[in-house]
């Protein structure tokens, strides 16, 4: 009978990745919630030895892959993002509600993408297998990511700095 | 786009992920081509402002509920445990290890505070980019704005005679209140954590004590109105030298 590995160290960055890919914290505990249920579940598969991080975000990506498939066509718009606040001066939030609104906009594969590498530094390669598709399909999302991004980012600030101040 | 730099090779530019050759090679490429610099300067942008939005996720007390489901359900938890847990709901961070380690009774300082110092370090440690917020270079505004949120004067020990630079410092919320986190790393990026918060009242000195937690090994030791954890996988004895260190620069007279 081997150890169990201790899930509770792999919960922050979780929730940190559940919340960026939602947009919303109910949805993204309930998300993490779903991703601990079948990793207890389905932990004697799981390699000793193997990364064990990595493992839990696959499983929560296809935990969330099969929650857009029910989801749709519905719009996932995610507007309650934009009245989350958020810790820091007023500038930073500001700069915060346009990354919300923007990730918002990103479909969910190039989203997806964005955070594994941007924000949670998985290596492309890492990222590639957690989402179950070949490097350069992570390459080519990355990059229209980044560049829907900067297009997002670009046009929008001048406008809500009105509506804030 | 180029015939010299390939689009992956930018992106791979911002992610730090190009050998040290190519990367000076990509740098001296941007330098010449101000429209990719530009998307590059843009897509750091992206990456810190994910940061800047979402880090703070980690530093948010755990639901209990996650909590509980990080445990296999054929443990069956007795009734004052849980009761134990649900009076931690709103007590920060880390208040469930105490619940889960021993049902219905105050916790035996200072067990748990091994326990959430490793936790602590598992956490954070692996931070490529971010594993600090405040970095060494402001040391000393690190050391007063950790100090004034701990509520007492703190010290980041100096472990530069062991191989050990400060790498910055992070406050972490606990249960008894507001915990510093100082993060050293040594020449092949090897990491230990130094953690320090207000130790619950009534609390006695101690002397060293070791627990390995997942495989982290900690040494911890109460000093006064403070409890210290010095958290590391860096085997067992380097740890225990560090320790030594910390102890001795730390250790009220």
């Amino acid at each position: 009978m081997r150890a169990r590995p201790d899930l509770i160290e792999h919960l922050p960055r979780l929730r940190r990745y559940a919340k960026a890919l939602t947009g919303d914290v109910n949805r993204a505990d309930d998300l993490v919630q779903d991703t601990l249920e079948r990793a207890l579940a389905k932990l004697d598969l799981w390699q000793p030895g193997s990364d064990l991080r990595a493992w839990l975000f696959t499983l929560m990506h296809n935990l969330f892959v099969n929650q857009i498939r029910i989801k749709r066509p519905q719009e996932t718009v995610m507007e309650d993002a934009l009245d989350e606040p958020v810790s820091g001066g007023q500038m930073e939030a500001l700069a915060a509600r346009d990354i919300h609104a923007a990730l918002a906009r990103l479909p969910e594969e190039q989203r997806e993408v964005l955070l594994l590498v941007g924000l949670e530094q998985f290596g492309y390669a890492e990222a590639a297998q957690v989402l179950g598709v070949p490097t350069g399909t992570v390459m080519s999302r990355l990059s229209r990511a980044r560049e829907r991004m900067r297009q997002m980012l670009a046009g929008e600030p001048a406008v809500k700095l009105k509506l804030v101040i | 786009m180029t015939d010299n730099v390939h689009e992956h090779e930018l992106h791979a530019y911002v992610d730090g992920t190009l050998p040290e050759a190519r990367r000076l090679e990509v740098e001296a490429w941007l330098a010449a081509h101000p429209a990719d610099a530009a998307r590059v300067q843009d897509w750091i942008g992206q990456n810190q402002s994910l940061h800047a939005a979402f880090d703070s996720v980690l530093n948010e007390p755990l639901p209990l509920n996650l909590v509980r489901a990080t445990r296999r359900p054929a443990l069956p938890v007795p009734f004052k445990a849980v009761a134990a847990m649900l009076s931690m709901l709103v007590t920060g961070l880390i208040g469930y290890a105490i619940g889960l380690g021993t049902p219905g009774q105050a916790p035996a300082a200072p067990a748990y505070l091994a326990r959430d110092a490793a936790i602590a370090h598992a956490v954070f440690s692996p931070e490529a980019r971010h594993p600090v917020e405040v970095d060494a270079a402001h040391a000393d505004h690190l050391v007063a704005w950790l100090s004034k949120r701990v509520g007492t004067q703190l010290q980041a020990p100096d472990f530069s005679a062991q191989g050990f630079d400060l790498l910055g410092g992070r406050l972490l919320t606990g249960e008894t209140g507001p915990v510093a986190q100082f993060m050293y790393q040594d020449k092949i990026e090897r990491r230990v954590t130094l953690y320090v918060r207000r130790a619950v009242a009534g609390n006695k000195e101690t002397t060293f004590r070791h627990a390995t937690e997942n495989g982290v090994d900690v040494f911890y030791w109460i000093d006064g109105d403070f409890g210290y954890a010095l958290s590391g996988q860096i085997g067992r004895q380097a740890i225990q030298q560090l320790a030594d260190a910390a102890y001795s620069q730390l250790v009220t007279p």
